[in-house]
């Protein structure tokens, strides 16, 4: 049995109908004398769009700021990756979007298991996003006038995203890079490249900075700050195998949750439906095919189990156009939980693909008979560039081959109203917080999240906490910073000393692979048991038997890779004892117990409605469960339809 | 598309550290599938060599899509090797063959300097941008987004020069090690957009004297640089960048 708190957990939302919530709360915040900005110093953990965009903007207020990244740039943050685009309510297109109706989209998408008032911010932001990146020279697709362009995307009835080719978040990301190398020119903030954050240091309870390892020197280093902003990424690597970078890891997230943090909805992961399948037991990650190109594509098997004719020879009558058949109105473009499943459902059924049967098709054939094929490598060519480099096939001649895999966690560490966690003074923005995608996060709504948080939101809240807090200055040896250090120092050595047979990769592996067989795209009850079971088991075998050449004091990529294993390794439990809990299915945590006698996800307000934020209690402890209640003033719960 | 098995013999440069002076090493690796990327033969070669006892290759890496431009490998010579508009992450192992010879260095430029094995330091790159590589326009500052509208055409060729990667490819490349391209890059996009247009005398010419101060070397025009880049970027950006050059340096005169 799970052990739940007895109070719950208090958002910090204010009063007031929701369009005002915002504004008054930015009058009710307390200000900094723009004088004293000068006398904060604030760290900023990654710099991707939610901490470059928050490390600038903080640095243009006069804050000082210290921004860290694990790569050798700041420009690396796997932001640049996302091709797509961002969602605004600019209704630039007159086809009646409206803030309400990106708030409500946004809500619903998630399956109402996103805090109201938080969505209904962003929503308001969006538009500010946009205009800002233009200013800064994002080069924003436009029409021959003049105007921005925009497209529909990801399970949307309105045009409403903004896109930069299939390059996007690249375009975002330097966007907000340069704002940020603009202020280490002028000396606001100091970069340390290279550096991964091992530590939280919390005094007196309050965040007040962080013990990182100089990947290239092997030295640990201790920083001080006056608060501490978390902007690290989702954990979608704890499945091995995901559309994340190589380098993503829960390791900065998780040492907050060792030192009090609490971890929401960790179970919330997103699998994205369309990605190039496996193709070998060498494969080392996943790539994503924008959703963009179900705009045109068309998604199908073959009707016959098993047939392995080309695609070109299966006639129409007997191909199964399975997204069109289930959802008629949304057709190919269903939101991504339910296209993931409904690929699913087939494969397992036996109408799967290609070798492996794992797999179906994404057709470009009637489009290319529509609109020639320039128009769609106008709009899809370096998608289609890429498809053909990684599988030597031509998707204008051949259909795409696709599969679902992990591509996003909603999940990530508690925050209140303020995007401040329990920890005061520890601030988590953009995906490696839980508060605005629910269970399920729509298309082209990670970048609006990452920098509204980071442009918008942060700049304004974080001044309240410097204002109204007590805080001393803090020396590099006050003890809490030393025991930080010293806890960093040993795991390390702990990692070299055992001294075992098996690689840090080969674990790594193992561990996805179960994670994705029992905790991936459906869940059950026997397999999450069994799941945590087999986690315990191998979480011991790593530590008896785990191999890291080399030594702590230089540039070691094993060592790297083996700190944020380990605590995959204790974090995978916490995201099986979340999915075991909820005994519901919705969005992207779907339990086979709960579904309708047609396949949906089957979702109970009555006892789920909260959100779970689970507190740390030591590695061989149950965990404690918080609740968030759930309170929808503004739009009721329905069931999710796409038909 | 069938899958092979390649027998090959790499020759890996193998550096302990900064001020090591560096060697090949060469290691045999067998079975090695022709649908794996590049850095996936090299994840099997580390794997081969940690069972060994022997210390792996280190290598940067991260998107592993093309994107990120964290990668970089000189492989038999060629910057991200032999395919076009090709990062090293992206090319497969179905372009060698059995029994190949296959070299692998660093990037080698002294703006650059080898940290281990086959990593880089690029921060160079960072410095140029913070030297003048943006639009001076703080947070809350802007007006909305369509009250300045730029012709498709042009916003075409800013993304252009905005697609650059920052891998430094061009600079491993170029004979004289310039990093003419990723700074032309970079000046081009922000030159043809209005909104880039109040700063770009001080722009073009402050990343300029960063990137000679860096160590860089200079153009001679030989577009070793664009026939290597992943993102395509063109030489004629470079030619823009002189043209910006030049501008600003009468404009400054005056």
């Amino acid at each position: 049995m799970v052990r739940v708190a007895s109070d719950t957990l208090n958002s910090r939302v204010p009063d007031g109908p929701l369009q005002q919530k915002w504004d008054k709360h930015r009058f009710d915040l307390k200000l900094v004398n723009p004088a004293n900005k000068r006398k904060f110093t604030v760290i900023v953990v990654g710099t991707g769009l939610a901490g470059g965009s928050a490390a600038a903007s903080m640095a243009e207020l006069g804050y000082n700021v210290k921004a860290f990244c694990f790569q050798d740039s700041p420009r690396r943050a796997h932001s640049i990756a996302a091709q797509g685009g961002i969602n605004a309510a600019k209704n630039y297109q007159n086809d009646g979007d409206s803030v309400w109706r990106l708030f409500y989209d946004t809500l619903k998408g998630g399956d109402y298991r996103a805090r109201e008032a938080n969505v209904h911010r962003l929503a308001q932001v969006s538009t500010s996003i946009i205009d800002q990146c233009v200013s800064q020279g994002v080069p924003f697709a436009r029409e021959y006038g003049g105007t921005l362009a925009n497209r529909s995307f990801g399970g949307a009835q309105v045009s409403r995203t903004f896109y930069c080719r299939g390059q996007t978040g690249q375009q975002l990301l330097l966007g907000a890079y340069q704002a940020m190398m603009r202020q280490l020119g002028a000396g606001k903030i100091k970069l340390f490249a290279r550096r991964e954050m091992l530590e939280l240091i919390v005094v007196d309870g309050l965040a007040r900075g962080i013990v990182v390892r100089n990947l290239t020197t092997g030295q640990l280093e201790t920083h001080t700050a006056d608060a501490v902003v978390l902007c690290t990424g989702g954990y979608g690597n704890v499945y091995y195998l995901s559309t994340m970078a190589k380098g993503c890891n829960v390791t900065a997230a998780w040492r907050c949750a060792r030192k009090g943090a609490l971890f929401a909805n960790p179970c919330y992961t997103q699998i994205h439906p369309t990605c190039i399948p496996v193709s070998g037991d060498y494969q080392s990650k996943l790539t994503l095919m924008s959703e963009s190109l179900r705009n045109d594509g068309r998604v199908w098997v073959p009707m016959a189990k098993g047939d392995k004719r080309s695609p070109d020879q299966i006639p129409d009558a007997e191909r199964d156009y399975y997204l069109e058949r289930r959802y008629p109105s949304f057709g190919n473009l269903a939101p991504r939980d339910i296209s993931s499943r409904a690929a699913k459902e087939r494969c397992d059924a036996g109408n799967g693909v290609g070798d492996s049967g794992l797999a179906v098709f994404l057709d470009f054939r009637d489009a290319i008979k529509r609109d020639g094929e320039d128009v769609i490598r106008k709009k899809y060519g370096n998608l289609f560039h890429m498809y053909n480099k990684i599988t030597a096939e031509d998707p204008y001649k051949q259909p795409m081959r696709i599969f679902p895999a992990v591509h996003y966690t909603m999940g990530g560490l508690w925050v209140d109203y303020n995007l401040m966690s329990n920890v005061p003074g520890l601030y988590v923005l953009g995906e490696a917080n839980f508060s605005d995608h629910g269970a399920n996060r729509l298309g082209a709504s990670a970048l609006m999240q990452g920098l509204s948080d980071g442009y918008f939101v942060l700049p304004y809240t974080i001044g309240d906490h410097l204002a109204t807090s007590k805080l001393d200055k803090i020396r590099d040896d006050h003890p809490a910073c030393m025991q930080a250090m010293q806890e960093a120092q040993n795991r390390i050595n702990k990692l070299i000393a055992v001294q075992g047979k098996r690689s840090v990769d080969s674990f790594h592996r193992e561990l996805g692979l179960l994670m994705w067989d029992q905790c991936g795209m459906a869940r059950n009850r026997k397999g999450l048991i069994e799941a945590i079971d087999r986690i315990r088991g191998l979480r011991d075998e790593y530590w008896r038997d785990v191999r890291v050449l080399g030594s702590g004091t230089t540039l070691n990529q094993s060592l790297e890779k083996a700190g944020r294993v380990a605590d995959f390794m204790e974090f995978a439990e916490l995201l099986a004892t979340d999915a075991l809990h909820r005994e519901e299915s919705c969005g992207g945590h779907f339990r086979e117990e709960y579904q309708t006698e047609e396949g949906e996800a089957a979702r109970n307000d009555a006892d789920f409605s909260y959100v779970g934020a689970w507190e740390y209690r030591g590695t061989e402890q149950e965990p404690i469960l918080h609740k968030e209640p759930l309170v929808f003033e503004n739009v009721k719960p329905s069931t999710r339809s796409y038909k | 598309m069938s899958n092979h098995l390649l027998n090959l013999n790499l020759r890996v440069w193998r550096q302990s550290g900064p001020n090591d002076g560096g060697s090949f090493k060469t290691y045999r690796l067998s079975g090695v599938s022709t649908h794996m990327s590049f850095l996936e033969m090299l994840d099997v070669l580390n794997e081969q060599l940690i069972a060994q006892g022997e210390e792996p290759v280190a290598f940067d890496h991260d998107c592993r899509e093309g994107i990120c431009g964290m990668c970089s490998l000189m492989i038999n010579g060629q910057a991200h090797g032999p395919d076009n508009a090709t990062t090293t992450c992206q090319l497969h192992m179905r372009r060698f063959s059995d029994g190949d010879t296959v070299t692998i260095e660093p990037w080698r430029a002294s703006a650059f300097p080898v940290l281990r094995d086959l990593v880089v330091d690029r921060s160079a790159f960072d410095r140029i941008i913070a030297a003048g590589g943006f639009v001076s326009v703080n947070t809350g500052n802007a007006p909305d987004g369509n009250a300045i509208l730029v012709p498709g055409v042009r916003q075409e060729v800013a993304m252009d020069g905005a697609a650059c990667i920052g891998c430094g490819a061009c600079v491993a490349a170029c004979k004289n090690a310039s990093a003419m391209l990723f700074v032309s890059a970079k000046v081009s996009q922000l030159a043809v957009l209005p909104q880039g247009h109040p700063e770009r005398n001080a722009r073009v010419l402050n990343m300029v004297a960063q990137m000679d101060k860096e160590g860089f070397g200079s153009c001679t025009n030989t577009s070793e640089c664009e026939a290597a880049c992943p993102a395509e970027v063109s030489v004629s950006h470079i030619a823009r960048l002189n043209r910006e050059y030049l501008r600003a340096s009468i404009l400054a005169g005056n």
